[in-house]
Formats: C-alpha cells, sequence, structure tokens
C-alpha cells in the first residue's frame, strides 16, 4: 500500500503524500465494498455446488456458460427482477434496516484483513479484538430480521442464532487469546509476523477449536439449525425476498470468506510464503497470491465438512459448546500460558516444541474425559435398561 | 483549522445519535424498538471513545454494550412477549415529576459544570496521550490488581447467580 | 480540540435521560435500559476527564473497564431475575412486583 502511495505521488509530483494515501484508502475500500462481495459470493457459491456436488456423486451446475461457471450471475440476475415483498404486520423500518446491518457488519472486518503484504486498510493496535468486536453486528441483523418479519419461525430461528451465537462466541475468543498470548501483540501485523512456524502447527489445539467455533459462527452445517429446513422452514430470513434475500445471502458468503482470511492470518501465517515480501510489487502479489491460497484451502475443508457431517440437534450443540469446547479451550490457554513462561525452554526451536507438546497433551486429557463420559452414560443407560427388564 | 471542523462535526453527528437514541430508549412505547435506540446511543458512545482516542474502550464498548448486554436485552423482551404487545402507556403516574426533576438535576449539573475551572493538562501534555494497550494492562496487574480480581470475583458470582435465578426447576 | 465541558454536559444530559427511564417506566426491562444508560454516561466522563487532565496516566481508562465489568454483571443478574419474576407472577410491570411490601 505504501509502495502504491509512493508510486502515485511520483507520477503525479504536485500531489502531496497525505492526499496520495486518502485516495489509495479510498479506493481500496471501493474495491473491498463493491467488487469483493460480487466477486466473491459468484465464485464462492460455484465454488459450493461443485464441491457438494462432487461428494454428493453428482456433477453440480453445468448449464450457464461453460462448466457452469455463469450460473451465479444467472441467479443474480433472477434475484434482482424478484418482487420486493414486506409482510403484513412487519415492522417495516427494523425489516429494512437488518438486511443492510448483516453485510455491514462484514464488511467493516475487511478493515483489518491483511491480504497481502502491506496491503491492509488499518492495521489497528486491537486488529483481532475489532474483529470480534464488529461481529455483534451480524448478531443484531439476524435478531432485527426474525423479530421485524412478524413470523413465528423466523422468531424462533433468530432465538436459536443467539443461543448458538453467544455459545460459539466465548470458545472462539478463547482461541483467539491463546494465539494473542503467543503472538505477543493483537496487531494483525505482529501476529503474522510472529509466525516463523504457523500456529497451526505449535496450537493445533487452538486451530481446531477456532475452526469449529467459526463454523458456527457462521452458521454453515453440520451448525446451520438457525436455517434447518426440516424444523423452521428457511430461518430468520424466511420472509425476505429478492434484493433484501441477496443482501443476506452475500453476508453470508462474505463471512464465510472473511472468516477463512482471519483464520489464515492467525494460524496458516497469512500472506507469509516463499517469496512474498512488502519489498516489491511482485512480492506483494506472490503473498496475495499465498493468502488466497490458504483461505480457499481453508473454505474447501468448510464445504468438505458440511457435505459430510449430519446436522447436531440444538441441546447437542449447545453440549458441545459449553461442555467441551470452552473447558478444552481454557485448558489450553493455561497450558500454553504455562510453557510460554517455563525459563528453560527459552530458544523459539524449544518454545514450539514444548507448545507442541502441551497441545497433544491437551488433546490426550480431552479424549480421556470424553471417553470416560460417554462410557459413565453408556453404563447408567445400559443399566436402567436392565432395570426395565427385569 | 480543518481537523477541528471535522472534529465538531463528527461530535455533532455522535451526539445526536447518542441522545437521540437515548431519548428513544426512555420515549418509545415499543420497547423492542427502545431497545434497539439503546443500540443507537450504545454506537454513539462506541464513536465518542474513538474521538477520545480510547479506541481498546470502543471494542470492548461494542463487544459488551452492543454485543452482549443490549442483545441479551432483545432476548429478554423477546421472552417476556405478552407485554410487548400492548398498547397502554408505558410511563408510570409519575413520570411528569421525574421530569421535573430530571430537567432541574441537569440545569443543575450544567451550571456547576460550566463554574468549575477544569484542571486541564498541557497542551503538550493532550497532544501525546497514552494508548498503549500493553500500558493499560500493566496498570491493570499492577496498581490496580484488587479491584482487577474483585471485578472478576463478581463477574463468577454474577454468572452462577444469573443461572441459579433463571433456572426453570423449581427447588 | 473539543472543549471538555461539551463532553461533560453531553454525559451529564445521558444521565439525565438514563435517570429520566428509570424513574418514569413501568417496565423492569425499561428501567434496566435506563441504569445502562446512565452508567454509560458515566463512562463518557470518566473517558474525557482521562484524555483531558491525565492523559499520561490510563487511570480512567481503567476505571471505564471496571464500569463495564459491573454493568455486564448487573444486566446479567437484573435481566435473571426480569425473567424469573416473569415466570412466576406473569408480569414485569415494576408496580406489581410489590410482594415485599407486606
Amino acid at each position: 500500500m505504501d509502495a502504491i502511495v509512493l508510486w502515485l505521488t511520483s507520477l503525479f509530483p504536485q500531489m502531496a503524500v497525505p492526499t496520495a494515501r486518502l485516495i489509495v484508502h479510498i479506493v481500496y475500500a471501493a474495491i473491498l465494498s463493491f467488487v469483493a462481495p460480487v466477486v466473491l459470493v459468484v465464485a464462492f457459491t460455484y465454488m459450493e455446488r461443485k464441491v457438494i456436488a462432487r461428494i454428493q456423486d453428482r456433477v453440480g451446475p453445468n448449464r450457464a456458460g461453460p462448466l457452469g461457471m455463469l450460473q451465479g450471475f444467472a441467479d443474480a440476475i433472477k434475484m434482482l427482477t424478484k418482487e420486493d415483498i414486506t409482510p403484513a404486520g412487519a415492522d417495516r423500518i427494523v425489516y429494512n434496516l437488518a438486511p443492510g446491518l448483516a453485510v455491514i457488519g462484514v464488511v467493516l472486518v475487511f478493515a483489518v484483513l491483511p491480504v497481502a503484504p502491506g496491503v491492509i486498510g488499518t492495521d489497528l493496535s486491537i486488529g483481532i479484538l475489532y474483529v470480534v468486536a464488529v461481529g455483534g453486528i451480524g448478531t443484531m441483523a439476524v435478531l432485527m430480521a426474525g423479530w421485524s418479519s412478524n413470523n413465528k419461525y423466523a422468531l424462533l430461528s433468530a432465538f436459536r442464532v443467539v443461543a448458538q451465537l453467544v455459545a460459539y462466541e466465548i470458545p472462539m475468543v478463547i482461541a483467539i487469546i491463546i494465539v494473542v498470548l503467543t503472538a505477543g501483540s493483537m496487531r494483525m501485523g505482529d501476529i503474522i509476523a510472529a509466525q516463523n512456524v504457523p500456529f497451526l502447527f505449535t496450537l493445533p489445539v487452538a486451530f481446531f477449536i477456532f475452526f469449529v467455533a467459526n463454523i458456527a459462527e457462521i452458521g454453515r452445517s453440520p451448525f446451520d439449525l438457525l436455517e434447518a429446513e426440516s424444523e423452521i422452514i428457511a430461518g430468520f430470513h424466511v420472509e425476505y425476498s429478492g434484493m433484501k434475500f441477496a443482501f443476506f445471502f452475500i453476508g453470508e458468503y462474505m463471512h464465510l470468506f472473511v472468516s477463512a482470511g482471519i483464520a489464515t492470518t492467525l494460524f496458516l501465517g497469512g500472506w507469509r510464503g516463499p517469496g512474498a515480501s512488502e519489498a516489491s510489487i511482485l512480492g506483494a502479489l506472490l503473498g496475495f497470491v499465498y493468502f488466497l491460497a490458504k483461505t480457499v484451502l481453508l473454505i474447501f475443508a468448510m464445504m468438505w465438512v458440511r457435505g459430510t457431517f449430519p446436522r447436531f440437534r440444538i441441546d447437542h450443540l449447545l453440549d458441545f459448546g459449553w461442555k467441551f469446547l470452552v473447558p478444552v479451550g481454557l485448558l489450553t490457554l493455561v497450558a500454553v500460558a504455562l510453557v510460554l513462561k517455563l525459563p528453560f525452554l527459552s530458544s523459539p526451536v524449544l518454545q514450539w516444541v514444548g507448545l507442541l507438546v502441551a497441545n497433544v497433551a491437551v488433546i490426550v486429557v480431552a479424549l480421556a474425559a470424553v471417553s470416560l463420559a460417554a462410557r459413565r452414560t453408556r453404563s447408567v443407560a445400559l443399566r436402567s435398561v436392565a432395570g426395565a427388564e427385569r | 483549522m480543518p481537523t477541528n471542523v471535522v472534529q465538531i462535526v463528527v461530535f455533532a453527528i455522535l451526539t445526536l445519535m447518542t441522545l437521540g437514541g437515548g431519548l428513544g430508549v426512555v420515549s418509545s412505547r415499543n420497547l423492542f424498538h427502545g431497545a434497539l435506540f439503546l443500540v443507537l446511543s450504545f454506537a454513539g458512545v462506541v464513536g465518542y471513545y474513538v474521538l477520545l482516542d480510547a479506541g481498546f474502550l470502543a471494542a470492548v464498548q461494542l463487544l459488551i454494550y452492543i454485543g452482549a448486554i443490549a442483545i441479551l436485552i432483545l432476548f429478554a423482551i423477546m421472552l417476556s412477549r405478552g407485554l410487548m404487545s400492548q398498547r397502554q402507556s408505558q410511563r408510570n403516574e409519575q413520570w411528569w415529576i421525574a421530569l421535573l426533576v430530571v430537567v432541574l438535576t441537569f440545569v443543575v449539573l450544567a451550571v456547576v459544570l460550566w463554574q468549575v475551572d477544569w484542571p486541564v493538562a498541557s497542551d503538550q501534555a493532550l497532544a501525546s496521550p497514552s494508548v498503549a494497550i500493553s500500558q493499560l494492562g500493566q496498570e491493570l496487574l499492577g496498581p490496580y490488581v484488587i479491584p482487577f480480581e474483585v471485578a472478576s470475583v463478581l463477574l463468577l458470582v454474577a454468572l452462577v447467580g444469573a443461572v441459579i435465578l433463571a433456572r426453570e426447576t423449581e427447588t | 480540540m473539543i472543549p471538555l465541558y461539551w463532553w461533560l454536559v453531553v454525559a451529564a444530559a445521558l444521565f439525565c435521560i438514563g435517570l429520566y427511564g428509570v424513574l418514569s417506566r413501568k417496565n423492569a426491562i425499561g428501567v434496566l435500559m435506563g441504569i445502562e444508560l446512565m452508567l454509560n454516561a458515566v463512562n463518557v466522563n470518566l473517558v474525557a476527564f482521562w484524555r483531558y487532565v491525565t492523559p499520561q496516566t490510563l487511570t480512567g481508562q481503567v476505571f471505564a473497564i471496571f464500569v463495564i465489568t459491573v454493568a455486564a454483571a448487573e444486566a446479567a443478574v437484573g435481566l435473571a431475575i426480569i425473567i424469573a419474576a416473569y415466570r412466576r407472577r406473569d408480569t414485569v410491570i415494576v408496580d406489581e412486583l410489590d410482594i415485599m411490601r407486606w
């Protein structure tokens, strides 16, 4: 970004540096908020439909354009031409405000997402905290949509969303705290700089917790209870049509990309890779490619999960969040804090090994506890069955 | 002084949000709308913190007030749904006395605040506030460690208390 | 910079609006919202004083954090009480929750 500013000022010598910087930032913001949504939604709906189709032994979209690549545009045109409905008895202002908020909440995260070396909206010192804080806006949008639609299924769905998002925000924040503790900073740039070895390899438990909680936060299968078709029709946006529905749709796919991008930054080293550097345009482009590749890899993993796991039941979902992810996260947090303070692990390599050992220990303890609990419930169940037979 | 003008305009907009939202909270008949006005007011306060160079507090305000407290309040309103549809007055009989008291309080406060000569720091100190989060952490775990621990105990007690109070089963 | 007095007046106004909400609302949740407004006003004051009077030490921000903590705890317990009262008595009107009076 600084390189572009420099280039602009060399191109127009009479332009002052702050002006050039302002122009660059405005252009960047415009790209992120107008071009990125369209590109991301079209690309990822296509990818998702193809991947899911392959998992389910189908071909997927193949009619519009070569290999069905224009399917996304066809859907977009259909969306635009649909009738715009506001249900009777809906709270008009709140109803129309909700779709916009759903998108805004996601777009705001882009401001601190480092997509390439030196390319970031603003490298806030509270970067990752900002991401978590802005996440609340999306929850608010869902709640507003569910309530204002004047539809009991929408309202039920909104209730579920709040329960789910609140339950899974906590393990997510714990996983983030583990990363912040290890990196020693909440600034995105510092977190990337700290990952000489990506945190995926030193903190696998934190990555697992973050990944699972992330899927739940986006509300994708197997955590898509908020839109479980068989239970509550389409969820909180059941009354929305046309463009307003498209807003929720755009918000969902952008959220998918943004949260995968954040996971990449936190655990996969962001744009880091051989040859990526801030110094040259080529290095920056290479960094962007690395970032995109890692992010798409994560998104593919999420689609894979969606294609292979059955949907959770609401009580199982809450149990899994509160009784498994949160305790494991807290245990990892304590273990990591302990390892980071151990005096004899002074060299970085030793520290990485120590972190890895601590994480593996946490996995072992967690699995042992889970199997113990499972055995106990099973024996209780067996005993009650035996008692009934007698 | 263009930056000063920008600051004043931003301040005016934020004040409109905060106080307008606040008025909406106390005057709207529909409690759900009241809660949404509350969110607007909180958002204005987030802007205030940014304007005051307290970025960390702005994020915390967004996270806790909007992300947790406002959503909790909306949730409670939706759970006690029977009361929302009532179109009767949401004010009690003593509201005009309250209004009188409140207006008087505000006038007194404004006058008193105007008369005090606040010990504002030197221009040099104002220009360079300490905004490092690490320093905030040092303060919290240094001189203020006992309030910090008490606050954490308070949160724990509140957590347990809320769970016990809201439990469905009669004991 | 904006004069300190403006911040203090705005905070005072917000506090008074919240106070009016607390005094005049029938609904317990409305009362709670008024309290939240008052706590916010206090926080604005604290942060403004930090910025204008002692910008070199972070005392004001630290206290604002404590206020936020207390506000969160208060909201959780308050709403739990309201929900419990609603379950038992089927009302959240403050005037009708008067069983402690006799």
